[in-house]
């Protein structure tokens, strides 16, 4: 955003609590890479350039890139300044930090998707004896006490910690709710050069019929390794990793999961088959099927005649329970009413429509499917900052000379910041 | 697609109502009741009418009524079906009853539904006879028939969709915390 908005000549700041890629360097585990290929690491006038355009980065290297991206664009980030309040003002925004205030007419919130680990509210009874940790909290499999491993959660981080932790030689027990299937390559070419190329991951937010359910949509199975292999739940479980249905309650110390597994299988492998067949369809009408591979389809998820429907917490079978059930925003910071009874900006394709000037980055399906990813932040931040210079343009009047007079007014920025 | 679909079920309204929660989640909270009266032995009598939803008292066109019984292996009169096989017709008609929705809302007509409900049960659990064994069902399975102008895997789709959004298959394949009190 801050490189589209120095291309509109808007003077701006960005504001990070830590370092440039904070996130990224603070609050992931080692082993994590990428779901998308380098190829697909683009941001405006920036792109991988490294010798494996088909691999996928580590931590490491998405740092490098993103705080390599923020010096060759010259980005005017203020490190080790954390928000702690915003507030509506007059003619714009005040934004409270720990080294002082700002004002600004116009904000663009980019902290994402992901400040804060979702722990549904059964974890509360979970025995003391069990250790929990989150997303946040797991670095690798040499923290985790010995004794079995429950994960809860199988979208891309819950199978991808089960394959870790399972190969550090520890019992793995996956609960499965509603979770999306892909295979990581398909007919030869990798599944988001599908995505990418069949236009399904440029679909924009008001042509997705059901939007919601879009915005909820776990993150698929995916693992981004030098093999390009496939990590999917018959690979887990032909591993011995133990399958079982979406935890439903802890009772008297038993975690107790759904009956319903069978049928997340059926949803999951349905929905990868009619995603195939849009590629499919797709690559016989743009006449690139002689370039991909011959079509694949791929056997059913093999759902067991029984699951296993309770696990005693105490009996010392798991040590510890990883819970890799998804994130959330955290918006505690923001003292402006747009925020729903659920925890959600209110906003329309990142337009804060209640709270004018305003805008939001890097949510689920903010504008398009691939909004929450490095590729698609481009794409985004130049639709929402066509939308922030037309704001400013308008609130500066028409006989005014917008340039100059935001060029004055636009921030009020401390001495001391 | 071309000519009109109806499966008799009207998904716009349901729609609708989806829609009107988002404005006021309260409505959407509702109490399901039923009353039950023992007659003789196991047989007994349930009825149902009211309940409440949409932020009022709510009541169906008239009293519905279930007689339960044991069949006559049990030793019972057998007067009315067993409360386990209600809870397989409580499935069944919610599975079934998805199936017509889901089918309207994608626009897939329907010409016959049929499903087959099992459920195994070991009665030593009941009997007291082997505490190892649960009282419920070990597994239960549902075979549906579906004749629609659809292809198999739109009718397999339908079928899982209709799981998905089913009260009843949420119910007895997720625990549900229940009270009993005596007053």
């Amino acid at each position: 955003m801050s490189r589209v908005l120095t291309g509109h000549s808007i003077d701006h700041v960005v504001l990070e609590r830590g370092e440039v890629a904070n996130s990224w360097r603070q609050e992931r585990w080692d082993s994590l890479r990428l779901l998308t290929p380098n190829w697909l690491s683009r941001l405006p006038g920036y792109a991988y350039a490294g010798s494996d355009p088909d691999g996928y980065m580590n931590l490491a290297e998405v740092v490098s890139f993103i705080a390599g991206f923020a010096a060759e664009t010259s980005a005017p980030v203020r490190t080790d300044t954390t928000v702690t309040a915003v507030r509506s003002i007059e003619g714009g925004y005040q934004v409270v930090t720990q080294l002082g205030e700002i004002r600004c007419r116009s904000l663009v919130l980019a902290t994402g998707a992901a400040n804060t680990p979702r722990v549904p509210d059964l974890h509360r009874a979970v025995p003391q004896a069990v250790q929990c940790l989150t997303t946040f909290s797991y670095r690798n499999p040499d923290q985790l006490p010995s004794g079995g491993v429950l994960i809860v959660g199988a979208a891309a981080t819950g199978v991808q910690l089960a394959d870790e932790i399972h190969r550090s030689g520890r019992p793995v027990t996956l609960c499965v709710g509603e979770h999306v299937r892909l295979p990581r390559t398909y007919r030869g070419r990798d599944i988001l050069w599908w995505m990418e190329n069949s236009g399904v991951w440029n679909q924009r937010y008001d042509q997705i019929e059901d939007l919601e359910r879009a915005r909820r949509l776990p993150s698929p199975q995916l693992v981004g390794t030098p093999e390009h292999s496939t990590l999917e739940l018959n690979t887990l479980s032909a591993a011995g990793i133990e399958i079982v249905g979406k935890l439903a309650a802890v009772r008297d110390g038993c975690a107790l999961f759904s009956g319903g597994l069978a049928n997340q299988f059926a949803l999951a492998d349905l929905k990868m088959e009619r995603l195939l067949d849009t590629f499919d369809a797709w690559a016989r009408d743009s006449h690139i099927d002689i370039e991909v591979g011959p079509a694949e389809r791929f056997p059913p998820t093999r759902a067991p005649l029984s699951t296993r429907l309770s696990l005693d917490l105490r009996s010392g079978e798991i040590g510890s329970i990883v819970w890799a059930t998804g994130y959330r925003p955290d918006y505690r910071w923001l003292n402006v009413p747009v925020i729903t009874h659920k925890g959600e900006l209110r906003h329309d394709g990142g337009v804060v429509t209640e709270a004018p000037g305003m805008y939001v980055l890097g949510l689920p399906v903010l504008r398009r499917r691939k909004s929450t990813f490095i590729n698609g932040a481009e794409a985004d931040a130049r639709d929402l900052a066509g939308h922030l210079a037309g704001y400013l343009a308008a609130c500066a009047g028409p006989q005014q000379d917008c340039a100059t007079r935001r060029r004055q007014e636009s921030f009020e920025i401390p001495p001391h910041l | 697609m071309g000519q009109v679909v109806n499966n008799g079920v009207n998904v716009d309204a349901l729609l609708a109502a989806r829609e009107a929660l988002k404005n006021t989640p309260a409505a959407g909270e509702f109490t399901w009741r039923a009353s039950c009266k023992w007659l003789n032995g196991t047989h007994a009598r349930s009825t149902i009418q009211g309940f409440r939803g949409l932020g009022e008292e709510q009541s169906h066109k008239s009293e519905f009524s279930f007689d339960t019984d044991h069949p006559q292996v049990f030793a019972s009169e057998d007067n009315g079906a067993t409360p386990v096989e209600v809870v397989l017709v409580g499935l069944a008609s919610c599975l079934t009853a998805g199936v017509a929705a889901v089918a309207q809302n994608r626009g897939i007509q329907l010409r016959s539904v049929e499903a087959r409900l099992e459920g195994k049960m070991n009665i030593a659990g009941i009997l007291g006879a082997d505490g190892d064994v649960r009282n419920g069902y070990d597994s239960i399975k549902v075979t549906f028939h579906v004749d629609a102008d659809a292809s198999k895997k739109d009718i397999e789709a339908l079928v899982a969709q209709s799981q998905k959004r089913s009260a009843v298959f949420d119910i007895i394949t997720n625990p549900t915390n229940v009270t009993v009190e005596v007053v």
